[in-house]
C-alpha cells in the first residue's frame, strides 16, 4: 500500500546499537530508502543524540553494554513522543512486552528482514503524520478486501457485513486503530474490557479466535489477524495477496 | 618345621615394615638400666652430630634436671616452647605437640619416653606422642629407663620393691629402630649419685637408701643388658630371613591366656608377654564369662577391660568367649585357633572350693592333654583382691519378697497335708518351691529360700513344733541333706537360667550385626544408609550417635545437620558433639585409630569416635556416646568396629556407586559434547562456507554478473543464513533443556492459533513455497494448556522436517482430533517415510536418516520430544498408510478450561 513513500523520504532515523555490523547493515539498507541516519553505540550517547537531534523515528536495541534498554525506553518516553522501535532476540518476549509497556511503539526480533524493516518504519511514520493532523481522520478504514466503518461500527469483507459481537467489534477496533502496529494482549483487554481484566490473556485469544472464523478465508493461517508469539496481535496493514 | 626360603607372607610383611619406616619418622631410644646413667646426655650428643650433618633437629622437650652438663648439650639446639598446662591452679611444663607438628623438623629429641601427660592433654601417655610424631613422618629420638618397659615392670618391682607407675608397652620399644645401650657400672653410677651429678643433695640420701641401692643397681643393669642382647638376638633372626640363611625356625606358635577378674591378671599378662616374646608366638588373652564371672561387680568387670587393654597394648589379640566353665571355653578356642600352649594363672581359691567345684587349673590338665599348660603363680604382690559383688546386684527386692512368700505357701500346702503324708514329702514340698524360685528369681532369692526353707521346716514340722529346737541328732542330717539338696537344686536351675539369658544375649548380638548387615545391603545411597547405621547402633548399644564424613578440604562434618536425614531418624539416637569432640573426630579420621572416652587417646572426650576405614581409606567417623559415661566393655568395643566397618564399607560401596554414576554421566556428557561438537561444526561450516562465497563473489566480481546470477547468489545467501538461524535456535533450546533451564509455561490457548504462528514463521523464510500444506482442523477444538511459544517450536521443526525429508511438490497436511483428556495432532507427509525400525531412533540426539543427503544436527526431534513430554504429552512416528510419513502428538488437557466469565 505505497500511498505515502513520498512524505517519508528524508524522515530521521536515530540507531541506539552497540554491534557495528547491524548499525551498519541499517544504514546501508535504511539510507538507500531516503532515510537520514544517526547512530549511537551506547544508551548514554543515544538518549543525548534524541534530544539533540529531535529523530522522527528511534530505533532501540534492549541489550545495551552500559543501561538496561528498559529504562532507556522509559526514560526516551518521558520526555519524547518519537516513535520508538526496540530490537530483541527470540526468547525474551517478557522483555519485548516490557518496552512496549513502557512506552515503545513495536519491536523487530532479530534477526529481521529489510522487508519486514522498513514495514515497521512506513507504519511509525504514517502514523506520527496522522497524528500531527488535528482530524481523526478518515473514519472508514480498509485493509485489503476488509472495511471496517469506525462511525457505524461496521464491518464489511468484500461485499458481504459481518455481524460482530460487541467484544469482537472492541478488538477489531482496537487493532484497526492501530494499523500494522503490535497490540499487547494487555492493551486489548483494556480497550475491549475495560480496566481491571488486563491479566486474562486468554479472553483475548478466545475472542481473536472467534474474529478469525468470521474475518480470514482460513483461520489456520490468518493474513489479516497476525498473531506475534507471546506478545499480542497485530492488523496486518499490507495483507499478503490470497493464494 | 624349617624354612630354607622366607616365605611370601613374612616377605611381604618385611616390604611392608621397610615401606612403613619409610614413610614413619624413624625412632632411637637411648637405653639405659637406672635415671642418671647419662641417656639424655647422650640423645644431646647424638643430636649434635645430627645437627652438624646438616639435619634440621629441634629438641622436644629435654628434661634437664638441672645437670649442668646436660643444660650446656642443649646450648646450640632449637628448643621448642613447651606447652603449659594449668591442672587444677597447678602449672605443669608439657611437651608441645601440635607445636611440634607444625614446625615439623626433619628430627626432634623428646626425653623421657614413659612420661604421663597432664590429663588436659591428647594423649594420655607421652609415647602416644611418639607414635603420633612418627606417623607425621618426624624421627625421633627419646631416652628410656629398663624400669618403665611394660613387661618387665613387675620384675623391677620384685627387684626393687618399687611399683612404677609410668610404663611403655613393649611394640613401641620393639618398633624402635635403633636403640642405643647407655650402660655405666653401678659404682660410677653410685659415684655420680654421690657427686650429686643426679639429684639434688637432698634428694642423694634417700635415692641412696632406697631405688638407688648397690644390688638394685646391679640388678637393674643386668636387665637391661639382657634386654638389649635380646633385641640384638633378634635382629640376627631378622638378618637371617632377610638373607634366607637356612636356620631351624619353629613353626608359628600360639599361646592363648586365660585371664578373669582376678587383679592378678595383669601380672599374668604380663609374664605372657615375656613368653610370648621369648618364643616369638603369637598369643591371644582369652577373658572367658561364665556365668559366674557374669555375677561380678562394676569393679571387677573394670578389672578385665583393664587387664585386656594391657593386653592389647603388649601386642595381644584379645577376646571374650563366653562358656559354661572357663577351662571348656579356653580349651574349644584354643583348638580353634590352633594354639598350642594355654596360660593360666594359679587359682587363689582355697582348697576346700576347688575340690568341691573344681578348678580351671585342673580341668585343663585333664583335659587339655595334647596342649602345653602353663600355670603361672597369682602372686598378686600388695593387691587386695577386689569385693565379689553383694548378691543384691541383680535380684531386685521384690524377688526376695517372693522368696519368702513362697516360703510361706510351702508351709501352708505342707501344713495341710501334713496328717495325711510323711514327714519327708513336706521337704519335697519345699524343694518344689525352691525350684519355682530358682527359676525366675535368681541366685540371692533362691539361696534365701533354701535356707527358709529349712528354718521353716524345722519350726513348724519338726517335733518339738514351733521350735527351732530339735529332737534327734538324726534331724541334723535332714537339714543338712535337705539344705545341700536345695543348694544344688537351685545352683543348677538358675546356671541354666543364665545360660539360657546369656545365648540369648548372644544372639542379640548376633541377630543386631546380622539386621545391620542385611539393612545396609537392602539401601542404597548415603541419605538411606546412615539412618540405618544410627538406628542400629543406637538400639544395640543403648549410646548416641552422630556420624561424621568429610567434606572436600578433608574436613569433617556432622552429616544430617544438613541434608535432611535427621527427619527420618528418631532425634533421640543422635546427639550433637561439642567443639573438643569435633577436635576429637578430626583427630580420628586424620590418624584412623579409635579415641576419645574409654581409650588412651583424648580420653575426656565425651563419646568414643571410631574411624570409618574402607579399603585403607577413611570415609568418616562414627562417635558412640553411651548414658552417663558409662564405658564400654572390650567386647562391646569389637562388636562396635564389627558395625563400624560394616557401616565404612556400605559408605564406601555407596559413594562408590556415586563415583562410577558420576564418571558414566562426565562419560556421556563427553561423548555429547564431542558429537556435538564436530556435528556442530560441520553443519554451521557449511552454510558460512556458501553465505561467504556468495556474498564475496557479489562484493568482488558483482558489477560483472548478470541480474538473474546476482539475485540468485543473494537468494543463497539468505536461505543459509535462515537455515543456520534455525540451527543455532535448535542448539540453544537443546542446551536450556538439557541444563534444565526450560520451564514449562502453561496457559489456556487455542491450537489453531499456535499453528498458524508456526506456519506464518515457515513461509517468512520461504520456507514452504515448494509444499502445499494442508490445515484440517476440526471446528470444536477446544483450548488446550501449553506453552505456545514450545509448541510452535515443535510444529515448526516437525513441519520444517517433513519439507527437508519429502521432495518438491509433495503434499503435507496437518489435522487435529480431540479425544477426552487430549488433543492430537498428526503431520503427515507422502515423502519416502521413515527407514524401517528407526521410528525410536529418530528421537535419539544426533541421529540422521541419511547423513550424507540431509543436513541439520539432529537435534530436531530430540528438542520435540523433550518438550512435549514436558507437557505430559506423547510424541511418535509412523508411517503413511498411503506412503510417507506422520509424526503424530498428543497433548493432554488437564483441568477445566477457563470460563469466560464476561458476559457481552
Amino acid at each position: 500500500m505505497p500511498e505515502q513513500p513520498t512524505t517519508t523520504a528524508g524522515a530521521l532515523i536515530l540507531i541506539i546499537e552497540d554491534e557495528l555490523p547491524i548499525r551498519r547493515f541499517l544504514r546501508a539498507t535504511l539510507s538507500s530508502h531516503g532515510y537520514r541516519i544517526a547512530e549511537a553505540a551506547t544508551a548514554s550517547d543515544g538518549l543525548r543524540q534524541a534530544a539533540a537531534l529531535q529523530p522522527d523515528i528511534i530505533m532501540l536495541d534492549l541489550g545495551l553494554p552500559d543501561r538496561d534498554g528498559l529504562d532507556v525506553a522509559q526514560q526516551l518516553r518521558s520526555w519524547s513522543t518519537t516513535p520508538m522501535i526496540v530490537l530483541s532476540a527470540r526468547g525474551q518476549e517478557s522483555d519485548k512486552i516490557a518496552a512496549l509497556d513502557a512506552g515503545a511503539d513495536d519491536y523487530l526480533t532479530k534477526p529481521f528482514g529489510t522487508g519486514e524493516l522498513l514495514a515497521r518504519i512506513r507504519v511509525m511514520l504514517r502514523r506520527a503524520a496522522q497524528a500531527t493532523r488535528t482530524d481523526s481522520g478518515d473514519p472508514v478504514i480498509r485493509v485489503g478486501d476488509l472495511r471496517i466503518d469506525l462511525a457505524l461500527r461496521q464491518v464489511w469483507r468484500a461485499e458481504a457485513e459481518i455481524h460482530l459481537t460487541p467484544i469482537q467489534y472492541n478488538l477489531l477496533r482496537a487493532l484497526a486503530r492501530n494499523l500494522g502496529k503490535v497490540m499487547t494482549h494487555k492493551q486489548l483487554l483494556r480497550e475491549a474490557w475495560g480496566t481491571g481484566y488486563e491479566e486474562d490473556s486468554q479472553y483475548v485469544r478466545v475472542y481473536m479466535s472467534q474474529l478469525r472464523h468470521k474475518l480470514e478465508a482460513d483461520p489456520a493461517r490468518p493474513r489479516y489477524l497476525v498473531t506475534e508469539p507471546g506478545v499480542g496481535y497485530r492488523l496486518r496493514e499490507e495483507p499478503p495477496p490470497t493464494t | 618345621m624349617t624354612d630354607s626360603r622366607p616365605d611370601p607372607d613374612s616377605l611381604l610383611a618385611q616390604v611392608n615394615e621397610a615401606v612403613g619406616s619409610r614413610a614413619y619418622g624413624r625412632l632411637k631410644i637411648f637405653f639405659g638400666a637406672a635415671a642418671g646413667v647419662g641417656k639424655t646426655y647422650s640423645m644431646l650428643q647424638a643430636a649434635h652430630e645430627r645437627k652438624a650433618e646438616g639435619i634440621d633437629v629441634v629438641a622436644g622437650y629435654v628434661e634437664p634436671h638441672e645437670r649442668k652438663e646436660t643444660e650446656a648439650l642443649l646450648d646450640g639446639l632449637e628448643q621448642l616452647p613447651p606447652r603449659i598446662s594449668d591442672y587444677r591452679g597447678v602449672k605443669l611444663r608439657e611437651f608441645h605437640l601440635d607445636a611440634a607438628l607444625a614446625r615439623k623438623p626433619q628430627l626432634i629429641l623428646i626425653d623421657e619416653l614413659a612420661h604421663t601427660n597432664s590429663p588436659d592433654s591428647r594423649h594420655t601417655k607421652r609415647w602416644q606422642d611418639v607414635e603420633e610424631l612418627l606417623a607425621a613422618g618426624i624421627d625421633v629420638y627419646t631416652t628410656v629407663n629398663v624400669q618403665h618397659i611394660e613387661s618387665l615392670n613387675d620384675v623391677v618391682a620384685q627387684i626393687t620393691g618399687i611399683t612404677v607407675r609410668e610404663t611403655v608397652p613393649d611394640t613401641i620399644v620393639e618398633q624402635a629402630d635403633e636403640i642405643e645401650l647407655i650402660d655405666l657400672p653401678p659404682n660410677e653410677l653410685l659415684q655420680r649419685l654421690h657427686e650429686g651429678k643426679i639429684y639434688s643433695a637432698n634428694q642423694v640420701a634417700q635415692a641412696a637408701q632406697g631405688f638407688f641401692r648397690k644390688g638394685n643397681l646391679i640388678a637393674l643393669r643386668e636387665l637391661a643388658l639382657r634386654r638389649t642382647a635380646d633385641r640384638v638376638d633378634q635382629q640376627m633372626l631378622h638378618y637371617r630371613r632377610d638373607h634366607a640363611i637356612a636356620t631351624p625356625w619353629p613353626a608359628t606358635m600360639r599361646l592363648v591366656v586365660g585371664v578373669s577378674t582376678n587383679p592378678a591378671a595383669l601380672h599374668l599378662v604380663r609374664a605372657a608377654r615375656r613368653i610370648a616374646a621369648a618364643l616369638r608366638a603369637e598369643w591371644v588373652v582369652a577373658y572367658v564369662e561364665t556365668p559366674t564371672e557374669r555375677q561380678r561387680s562394676a569393679a571387677q568387670r573394670e578389672q578385665v577391660i583393664q587387664t585386656l587393654r594391657l593386653a592389647e597394648q603388649l601386642g595381644a589379640q584379645t577376646v571374650t568367649l563366653n562358656g559354661e566353665r572357663a577351662a571348656d571355653a579356653l580349651l574349644l578356642y584354643a583348638r580353634e585357633r590352633n594354639a598350642n600352649k594355654i596360660i593360666v594363672g594359679k587359682s587363689d581359691r582355697p582348697r576346700w572350693s576347688k575340690l568341691l567345684f573344681g578348678s580351671t587349673v585342673d580341668s585343663l590338665l585333664q583335659q587339655g592333654s595334647v596342649f602345653d599348660i602353663y600355670v603361672l603363680s597369682g602372686d598378686a604382690g600388695e593387691q587386695t583382691p577386689l569385693p565379689i559383688a553383694p548378691f543384691t546386684t541383680s535380684s531386685t527386692l521384690s524377688e526376695y519378697g517372693w522368696s519368702i512368700a513362697a516360703v510361706a505357701v510351702c508351709t501352708i500346702v505342707a501344713w495341710v497335708i501334713s496328717p495325711y503324708v510323711d514327714l519327708a514329702n513336706s521337704i519335697m514340698i519345699y524343694l518344689l518351691g525352691v525350684i519355682a524360685i530358682a527359676t525366675r528369681g535368681g541366685r540371692g532369692p533362691s539361696i534365701m529360700m533354701v535356707i527358709l526353707s529349712v528354718a521353716a521346716f524345722d519350726f513348724f514340722f519338726v517335733p518339738p513344733r514351733f521350735t527351732f529346737a530339735v529332737e534327734g541328732l538324726h534331724y541334723l542330717l535332714t537339714f543338712a541333706v535337705m539344705f545341700v539338696v536345695g543348694l544344688v537344686i537351685s545352683s543348677l536351675t538358675v546356671r541354666r537360667q543364665e545360660q539360657v539369658q546369656a545365648a540369648r544375649i548372644r544372639e542379640r548380638r548376633t541377630a543386631a550385626l546380622y539386621a545391620l548387615s542385611r539393612e545396609l545391603v537392602s539401601v542404597g545411597g548415603l541419605e538411606q544408609l546412615l539412618p540405618v547405621a544410627v538406628h542400629n547402633i543406637y538400639h544395640t548399644f543403648e549410646s548416641q550417635v552422630i556420624i561424621f564424613l568429610p567434606v572436600s578440604s578433608g574436613r569433617l562434618q556432622t552429616w544430617g545437620s544438613v541434608s535432611g536425614w535427621m527427619n527420618s531418624i528418631n532425634p533421640q539416637s543422635i546427639y550433637a558433639p561439642s567443639t573438643a569432640d569435633q577436635g576429637v573426630a578430626q583427630w580420628v579420621f586424620e590418624h584412623k585409630t579409635m579415641a576419645g572416652l574409654g581409650t588412651g587417646t583424648l580420653p575426656g572426650a565425651d563419646a568414643l569416635y571410631l574411624p570409618l576405614v574402607a579399603s585403607e581409606r577413611g570415609v568418616g567417623v562414627l562417635g558412640v556416646r553411651p548414658a552417663r559415661r558409662q564405658r564400654l566393655t572390650p567386647e562391646q568395643i569389637h562388636l562396635l568396629e564389627t558395625f563400624a566397618n560394616q557401616t565404612a564399607l556400605a559408605l564406601a560401596r555407596a559413594q562408590l556407586a556415586e563415583d562410577a554414576q558420576r564418571t558414566q554421566v562426565q562419560v556421556a556428557t563427553e561423548r555429547l559434547r564431542n558429537s556435538l561438537l564436530s556435528s556442530v561444526s560441520h553443519d554451521l561450516r557449511t552454510p558460512l562456507t556458501i553465505i561467504t562465497g556468495a556474498t564475496s563473489s557479489l562484493l568482488e566480481t558483482g558489477q560483472e554478473l548478470d541480474p538473474e546470477a546476482r539475485a540468485e547468489l543473494a537468494q543463497t545467501a539468505y536461505d543459509e543464513a535462515v537455515r543456520m538461524n534455525r540451527l543455532v535456535a535448535n542448539l540453544l533450546d537443546m542446551t536450556r533443556i538439557e541444563s534444565g533451564a526450560i520451564q514449562v509455561k502453561k496457559e489456556w490457548q487455542p491450537l489453531e492459533e499456535v499453528i498458524g504462528v508456526a506456519i506464518a514463521r515457515l513461509e517468512a523464510n520461504n520456507g514452504l513455497v515448494q509444499h502445499p500444506l494442508h490445515v484440517d482442523l476440526p471446528d470444536d477444538l477446544p483450548l488446550v494448556p501449553i506453552d505456545a511459544m514450545l509448541i510452535e517450536q515443535v510444529l515448526v521443526n516437525l513441519i520444517d522436517n517433513a519439507v527437508n525429508h519429502t521432495p518438491p511438490g509433495t503434499p503435507i497436511s496437518i489435522s487435529g482430533s480431540v479425544t477426552d483428556s487430549a488433543v492430537k495432532l498428526a503431520i503427515a507427509d507422502r515423502g519416502p517415510g521413515f527407514p524401517a525400525g528407526s521410528e525410536q531412533r529418530i528421537f535419539d540426539k544426533f541421529y540422521r536418516a541419511e547423513p550424507g543427503r540431509t543436513r541439520g544436527v539432529g537435534l530436531g526431534l530430540t528438542i520435540c520430544r523433550a518438550m512435549i513430554n514436558a507437557h505430559g504429552g506423547q510424541i511418535w512416528a509412523e508411517p503413511n498408510p498411503g506412503g510417507g510419513a506422520i509424526m503424530s502428538l498428543t497433548l493432554p488437557i488437564d483441568g477445566a478450561a477457563p470460563r469466560l466469565s464476561i458476559t457481552e
